[in-house]
């Protein structure tokens, strides 16, 4: 089945926050973002601005009703500065005016004085000046102190990951919509309509059930819309509750990119141990977690990254220590991955290491040490392992051996143009990590003419979460999908509802839609049972039919669903679900937190044109694990999708701010993510359909983010194919691979750097020093 | 008063003319299926595609929306996504769906109007030209698979029409709403009663394809008086006299890639081309902007430099012709007067022993700007240098003629060691700085490997 917005998406004829048809009398809001990173805010000159023409409030954080706060996990975020700025881009100001041109020309008049102070944008240098978050957390396996002397092989290294913008082709945005008795609506292109409604509530003092949040669709999100949404709701519902007018505000890209935070760039230091085997005996890491100016979702991001320390290995003596570091960039946050991605660069760039320092393959210590089902995860969990099932499948099904044949005969043979293959193993948990937020509902209408609406907490962005909802009551109704409709997601018809994220958003409100239905068809099943005096369980919905002990009979769904509405049987359902078996105790930084896991591996292929430092990926083959998919066509769109946005975060995107804390790439002209021509020749994706009983939908397993992390292994072909050019040269373990770090690698001496330093000399880790 | 066809509707505003088509599509006509990205033409979101009339030939061309004002499509027949619905899935709307070439879905309308320019233009029905069609569309979401794999059935859908115009092909076969087989003849009324209409006097600011000023001056613009030169006849055209080529300011980078002259001079133009912006933007970017927007990394400026070209400055009946080396006096200052126009301008069309090899890098191959862009124009006699021109971008405040480079390399024959000497007098020409398109350090590595490349390709061309 193809994705149900398929046909208004190819016509143009999908809504979206930019598309409402506006209200009349609706107003435009622009804010002013601080133009410094961090100082103290000595005058806010709004004279000029306010009398401009169209003009009709400015707002500032004394105009805020309820408390100027919208930090989610730690209350330490401002909605508007009220004395310090943070980063550049934080709001200051809020002008709301007749016109989306009136606003934005205002905001350019405002005059901020803002005396400065010290500006810190590497993480290393947050942590050594103790500017934390949160306080530091450890995950522990084994004992990593005794376990170095049992090591043949010991090796130290750094290894770093830049951010990454989400680049959802709608911008943020949100329209606020005054209803009676102070009431209000909010329109918000967010992946969490209950972080907006909280942050809503918050901001003008209004109790929640006052503060109603619908959400059609997005335009992407890949997490960039699950906290960050938040802001412009905010400000426009202050707004529009003041002036009781409606106020809508859709950024501007530039605005969009300066005031929003990113995936979060992390800096790692690692020693790893092997034996004679090449088993890994003993991983220590210490991550640095670039957070940015406030905490936004950084402690559970980094919470991920330890999660996900050892990707998809065993190894039986573990350390990973993460630093949460405040930094004055813009608040970094969700990104498709949650930090799982910078937590398995850094063990790979850890393997990588090992293997080129040892001159093998990276392969066989990744293939030595694969989990196996039964081995302990260093927070506790015990695998269910399909990673040595997908590697041989994998290394078998796209013939590994000759693979690396071609590509030793091909590098002989050419001078300028080297290949690289890597493989990269996947293994992602699924669940949020914190317990709580494993829970959903689903509220299921049957109409008396046997159509259905279902509601969720689900939000669509694309993912295909609305159509896999569908196929849910669909099967267990078993009616035709056209006589299903998913309604948009509200706050008031679901309440309390986790963001969509952490893969698990079908999984979630699946379940609760399965119940749902399931509760309804149980009481008409009741129904015709006791009717016909047979028992419960001789009654089947089938292809909009009653059927009898397996007999097809002549009520069909609509006169069965008429003939419930005539006995008084509720054709409605609100259920709820919550997901078993999971906890989690942060104290001991032990338990069972994921429902399940996601494994697979991708062999990546690139070539590098050694002249101008130039290279394109040629293939990326998968055997990804899928339990039992219930949507090819969605699943495959996940994987490919995931796949060429996990590559470009590895070489392409790079986001750069200047020493001063601005934003340098903050445009498309300046960041650049992949275009049709830049994506793998081939993409070849192997459905691994895996026998264990899980507790996806339907056996269904997630698929949103693992597919992400195939894209790290483009990095370690890009290494490998440099290395086979220049394998003396020194180059740091530091992504993304952009043409330029490619070119002063494939150029690189043993020493650090290449090329007498200049004035301009700078390093692109995060920021442009 | 602006006029021109809206889908199947004749419009007129007194809207100013300056404010981009984006903008009155979205806002004043309520056609929502266009979507806004990024307000700078670099996402596609907002493509839309323009019909008018050449040698009374009806053609259409996709461009962004986002850059293109009013002024520049009256007279002219504008299609968004609305104009392409039918009953039920056009064909290539179809493709889409039964690819699952769209999710999100917020980029669609673009990728489908860029596939319908496809199908309304002459280009041969394969799947690499109607990926091409969609160069200037980026998705998020799918990771452009399933929008390879519709693209090709879109090629498909295109593969019977051989000969006949791609507007009647394309209505007769249901493949775009039929009304299309009128537009001809609207056009042609519409443009009998409009003569002349769009040029105020008092104008201060001038606009050719709009892709550089509604980047930097978007918001200034939407209200100034402007005297639009995109359609200006007698600034069109790309034509030779004698051993040159003389190409009107107001020639539009698509117009360069498809003149039978050009592509016989320089047979690798067509690769060149490609590393230059995307399909929507070279149809609407002028030559002439690409040089007075004085960007010290315009890519037809390096392409010229290295050509020598020479521009005709004019102003009213005066005029003056200045080599381009000699138009940047500084970062964005040019030796032109405020009133002085860019006409046209020309170069010698290489002979048969002259080599010509465009470079260009940049964080992504296609779509981008360059970190570090060169071209070379190299004439040899026998395995000597007669005569040499490299130019350089982004290695400096104004694109450079490396010309103590050349100098040097003049009348020497190709060795490693010539090519090395001449990279490390380069090295004292230039003075890169670092930004988002790279590190000082790393345009000097590459420029110096640019200059490698020129040999290796100038040579090769040589041998052959």
């Amino acid at each position: 089945m193809k994705n149900i917005d398929a046909y208004t998406h190819v016509r143009g004829e999908s809504i979206y926050l930019d598309d409402i048809p506006l209200i009349q009398g609706t107003l435009f809001g622009a804010s002013f973002g601080s133009p410094m990173a961090h100082g103290t805010i000595v005058n806010l000159d709004l004279s000029e601005a306010a009398a401009m023409p169209g003009v009709v409030r400015i707002f500032t954080y004394k105009d805020i009703t309820g408390e100027n706060q919208i930090g989610g996990i730690v209350p330490d975020e401002p909605l508007l500065s009220d004395q310090e700025v943070h980063f550049c881009g934080m709001p200051v100001a809020f002008v709301v005016a007749e016109s989306i041109d009136a606003a934005r020309a205002a905001v350019k008049k405002i005059k901020a004085t803002i005396e400065p102070l010290r500006v810190i944008t590497d993480p290393r240098e947050a942590q050594a000046l103790g500017e934390l978050i949160i306080p530091p957390r450890t995950f522990q396996l084994g004992n990593t102190n005794e376990a170095w002397s049992q090591c043949k092989h010991i090796f130290e290294g750094r290894a770093d990951t830049n951010g990454q913008e989400h680049l959802y082709i709608e911008t943020q945005g949100a329209y606020a919509v005054p209803q009676e008795y102070q009431a209000i609506k909010i329109y918000s292109s967010t992946q969490g309509p209950t972080a907006v409604q909280r942050a809503v509530s918050r901001v003008t003092g209004l109790p929640m059930h006052q503060v109603e949040v619908e959400v059609n669709r997005l335009g992407g999100g890949f997490g960039g819309k699950e906290d960050q949404a938040n802001t412009w709701a905010a400000l426009c519902a202050l707004a529009a509750h003041l002036l009781k007018r409606p106020v809508k505000y859709s950024l501007h890209r530039m605005e969009d990119m300066a005031m929003t935070g990113k995936r979060h760039p992390y800096s790692a230091d690692f020693r790893i141990g092997l034996n004679e085997e090449l088993k890994i005996v003993a991983y220590e890491v210490t991550f640095y977690q670039n957070a940015g100016a406030a905490a936004d979702l950084s402690p559970a991001v980094m919470e991920r990254t330890l999660f996900h320390c050892t990707n998809s290995y065993f190894i039986p003596n573990v350390k990973a220590t993460a630093y949460s570091c405040r930094t004055h960039l813009p608040p970094n946050t969700a990104f498709r991955g949650f930090g799982g991605p910078q937590g398995m660069f850094m063990i790979e760039s850890a393997i990588a290491k090992a293997a080129e320092t040892l001159g093998i393959e990276a392969s066989v210590i990744q293939e030595r040490n694969l989990l196996q089902t039964g081995d302990e995860f260093p927070y506790g969990q015990k695998a269910q392992s399909e990673a040595p099932e997908c590697w041989h499948k994998a290394t078998e099904l796209y013939h590994l051996t000759d693979l690396r044949k071609e590509t030793t005969v091909f590098n002989a043979a050419n001078k300028w143009y080297k290949k690289g293959l890597a493989c990269m193993p996947v293994c992602f948990g699924i669940s949020f990590t914190k317990t709580l937020m494993n829970q959903a509902r689903s509220l299921v209408h049957v109409y008396t003419d046997g159509s259905v609406g279902i509601t969720t907490g689900a939000v669509e962005m694309g993912q295909g979460v609305n159509t896999k909802i569908l196929q849910v009551a669909a099967k267990v109704f078993s009616i035709q999908p056209d006589k299903i409709k998913i309604h948009t997601t509200n706050t008031f018809k679901i309440a309390n509802t986790s963001p969509s994220a952490a893969s698990a958003t079908a999984d979630l409100n699946g379940k609760a839609t399965l119940l749902a239905c399931t509760a309804i068809a149980n009481r008409l099943k009741k129904m015709v049972a006791e009717e016909l005096s047979v028992a419960e369980d001789a009654i089947t919905l089938q292809d909009e039919f009653v059927w009898v002990n397996g007999q097809k009979t002549d009520r069909d769904w609509k006169s069965l669903v008429m003939a419930g509405h005539i006995k008084r049987i509720g054709l409605s359902e609100h259920a709820h679900y919550a997901t078993p078996e999971i906890h989690f105790d942060a104290t001991k930084e032990k338990g069972h937190p994921f429902a399940y896991h996601v494994y697979g591996t991708a062999i990546l292929g690139v070539t590098v044109d050694c002249i101008r430092g130039t290279y394109t990926v040629d293939t990326v083959k998968v055997v990804h694990d899928f339990g039992s998919s219930m949507n090819t066509a969605v699943d495959l769109g996940q994987i490919e999708g995931g796949i060429v946005q996990g590559i470009g975060w590895m070489t392409m995107e790079e986001v750069v701010y200047d020493k001063e804390g601005r934003l340098r790439s903050n445009a498309l002209s300046t960041y650049k993510v992949p275009d049709i021509y830049s994506v793998p020749k081939e993409i070849a994706i192997d459905f691994l359909q895996t026998p264990h009983d899980n507790l996806a939908i339907f056996r269904s397993k997630a698929v949103g983010e693992p597919p992400l992390m195939y894209g790290i292994g483009a990095y370690f072909a890009l290494r490998n194919a440099v290395r086979a050019f220049n394998n003396k040269g020194y180059f740091p373990f530091d992504a993304p691979m952009t043409p330029e770090k490619v070119l002063m690698a494939l150029y690189a001496t043993q020493q650090e750097g290449i090329i007498q330093p200049h004035e301009e000399t700078s390093k692109h880790l995060a920021v442009d020093k | 008063m602006i006029k021109f066809i809206l889908n199947n509707n004749e419009v007129s505003t007194s809207l100013p003319a300056g404010m981009v088509l984006l903008d009155f599509v979205r806002y004043h006509q309520h056609l929502t299926g266009t979507k806004v990205g990024c307000n700078e033409g670099d996402c596609g979101a907002c493509t839309m595609l323009v019909g008018e009339l050449r040698d009374n030939a009806l053609r259409y061309r996709s461009l962004t929306s986002c850059l293109t004002p009013l002024g520049n499509v009256h007279g002219k027949h504008v299609v968004t996504i609305e104009g392409l619905n039918m009953e039920g899935l056009n064909p290539i709307q179809q493709a889409m769906f039964d690819e699952s070439a769209t999710q999100c879905g917020f980029c669609t309308p673009g990728f489908v109007v860029s596939l319908a320019g496809f199908c309304l233009s002459e280009k041969n029905a394969t799947t690499q030209n109607a990926i091409a069609a969609v160069d200037g569309n980026i998705c998020r979401c799918t990771g452009y698979k399933s929008i390879e794999r519709a693209a090709a059935k879109v090629a498909q859908l295109m593969q019977a029409r051989q000969n006949t115009e791609p507007v009647a092909f394309v209505s007769e076969n249901r493949i775009l709403p039929d009304w299309f087989s009128g537009i001809k003849q609207r056009l042609q009324i519409l443009r009998t009663a409009l003569n002349g209409q769009l040029h105020p006097t008092d104008a201060v600011e001038w606009v050719g394809g709009g892709t550089d000023v509604y980047v930097q001056k978007h918001d200034t613009l939407k209200d100034a008086p402007i005297r639009f030169l995109f359609d200006d006849t007698n600034l069109k055209g790309i034509n030779q006299q004698g051993n040159r080529c003389i190409i009107g300011a107001a020639a539009t980078v698509t117009d360069l890639a498809e003149s039978p002259i050009m592509q016989q001079h320089f047979p690798h133009l067509a690769d060149h081309i490609k590393l230059i912006s995307s399909t929507p933007i070279r149809n609407i970017a002028t030559i002439g902007g690409n040089l007075i927007n004085a960007s010290p990394i315009g890519d037809l400026t390096i392409f010229l430099l290295a050509l020598d070209a020479a521009l005709i400055l004019r102003n009213n009946d005066q005029q003056r012709e200045i080599p381009l080396r000699q138009l940047y006096k500084g970062y964005k200052k040019l030796d032109r007067q405020a009133d002085e126009q860019l006409a046209s301008v020309s170069f010698e069309l290489p002979r048969h022993n002259t080599y010509f090899s465009f470079e260009k890098v940049s964080k992504r191959t296609n779509l981008d700007i360059a970190s570090v862009n060169s071209a070379c124009c190299c004439t040899l006699q026998g395995d000597h240098i007669h005569d040499i021109r490299i130019s350089a971008g982004g290695v400096a405040p104004i694109p450079r003629l490396l010309e103590q480079t050349n100098t040097f390399l003049k009348g020497r024959s190709v060795t490693d060691t010539t090519i090395g000497q001449a990279i490390a007098i380069a090295q004292t020409e230039i003075a890169p700085i670092s930004d988002a398109r790279g590190t000082a350090d790393y345009k000097r590595l590459l420029l110096a490997q640019l200059i490698k490349a020129h040999f290796m390709t100038v040579l090769q061309h040589a041998e052959h």
